[in-house]
């Protein structure tokens, strides 16, 4: 089955979030304007991504993070028989030249940066592959996703496409059963803070936004936000009284013997069809 | 005669108007017109009133299908289609993640018409690029309570498992419900 379609029905945010909530392992192909996108995701988590006019080997990684120096890039780049990431990392963890922790963290900062910048992609062809390999030769790094969910909301400006999503500010939120969420990890802003500290199934959007001076714009980017990282859910409001004029349903009025009849009636002749 | 309602919607295109057909003893009374908006033409005709296809259960009971609109322009029927609906399904086509978001839109205009239960069926399974089913529960934000069912709108026995569906929750309601 195919997982593919367009940045521009589906945005990478809701994306990220769909491989997220799915614990998805596979690559995702993004093909851009004018460039190419490959990230690879390990049951859900950020493991690899680069940008095709960008080499994201561990060499070029290190060199633009001033860890290695032009001297030592060439050197790595001219070897004949070119050395594969997790034999370039050994080496330089074995040689007492960088630590482990300073390797991981300069290829999560290359990986997550080749994201972010998919943030400003409003187009561009994806398509997910479940079965394609880790890429061959890189090393895998481990990022939750939700930092990076959020992040692609704050940058969303498309005011049509929040209204779109979060229609109703009438709604109220509540936190998702999710066990392993955990806010703690999170790094949320103070204003996103503050709209957390409301989310009560009792509090409609539209009063969360009040009580936290908010104007549509701002509350609907930070409840996106929260909605795409799988942390709330929309619900109605507890108190929320019922729609003025009741649509009546069909079994109104019917005692339960009758209305079973009717159901088993309607099941028998569908069987039957 | 007592007649019962299923309302039948979606988004454009899902399929809608087949999905009637595929089980209607009569022929579908389509209320359909050439489409005018170039972004919509994926197909020549669209529904703008309503679908409409019959089922007679016995002689005392039918049972009426009704397809809504699929564009956006014509919502002031889905109101008036949903009064006294025993439940409805919401059609979307898995090949067009472009219709989710409108697939979601539509669902909770109708929850909000009515308590009535109802399902998510997902169109043209079949085909190559369908979406998967896990991915489009997390897609359309459905809570895993919610049925969401393969079908394809063309097969007659894929189309009577949806309606079955339905059927059934509406019976897990009755049986849950206050007498």
């Amino acid at each position: 089955m195919a997982l593919k379609g367009n940045l521009r029905d589906f945005s990478i945010t809701q994306l990220l979030n769909l491989v997220n909530l799915a614990r998805k392992t596979g690559m995702l192909y993004i093909r851009g304007a004018e460039a190419k996108a490959e990230i690879y995701f390990r049951e859900g988590k950020l493991a690899y991504a680069a940008m095709s006019h960008q080499p994201n080997d561990l060499a070029s990684v290190l060199y633009r993070e001033k860890k290695l120096s032009a001297g030592q890039y060439k050197a790595i780049k001219a070897r004949k028989e070119p050395m594969n990431d997790k034999a370039l990392g050994l080496l330089l963890v074995n040689a007492g030249y960088l630590s482990q922790e300073e390797i991981l963290q300069c290829l999560q900062a290359a990986y997550v940066g080749v994201v972010k910048r998919l943030f400003a992609w409003a187009e561009g062809y994806f398509e997910f592959d479940g079965k394609a390999p880790p890429p061959a030769g890189r090393i895998l790094v481990r990022v939750d996703l939700e930092n990076l969910i959020i992040e692609g909301a704050r940058q969303l400006r498309e005011w049509e496409q929040l209204q779109n999503e979060i229609p109703d500010l009438d709604m109220a939120l509540k936190f998702t059963d999710r066990p392993d969420t955990n806010l703690r990890k999170l790094s949320l802003s103070v204003e996103e803070w503050r709209v957390v500290s409301f989310i009560n199934p009792k509090n409609t959007i539209r009063q969360i936004a009040r009580a936290t001076k908010m104007n549509d714009l701002e509350i609907r980017r930070i409840v996106y936000g929260l909605l795409q990282a799988g942390l709330v859910e929309l619900v109605r409001p507890e108190h929320k009284p019922a729609p003025p004029r009741p649509i009546h349903t069909a079994l109104e009025g019917k005692t339960k013997d009758e209305q079973r009849s009717l159901v088993n009636r309607l099941i028998s002749r569908i069987r039957g069809l | 005669m007592q007649t019962v309602k299923i309302v039948v919607t979606g988004p454009f295109n899902a399929g809608k108007t087949a999905f009637i057909q595929t089980v209607s003893e009569i022929d579908v009374v389509a209320t359909e017109r050439k489409i005018t908006s170039e972004a919509e033409r994926v197909k020549d005709t669209t529904t703008v009133a309503m679908d409409f296809g019959r089922i007679t259960v016995d002689e005392d009971l039918v049972l009426y299908l009704f397809g809504t609109p699929g564009q956006r322009r014509f919502d002031f029927m889905w109101e008036i289609l949903s009064e006294g609906m025993l439940g409805f399904i919401v059609l979307v086509d898995s090949t067009r993640p472009e219709t989710f978001r409108e697939a979601r839109s539509i669902l909770e205009t109708f929850r909000a018409y009515a308590p009535t239960p109802y399902v998510v069926a997902a169109n043209k399974q079949d085909l190559e690029d369908a979406w998967d089913l896990e991915d489009m529960r997390i897609a359309l934000r459905l809570d895993s309570r919610v049925k969401l069912l393969p079908c394809v709108a063309t097969d007659k026995e894929s189309v009577k498992k949806v309606l079955l569906e339905l059927l059934f929750s509406i019976m897990e309601e009755i049986e849950g419900g206050q007498a």
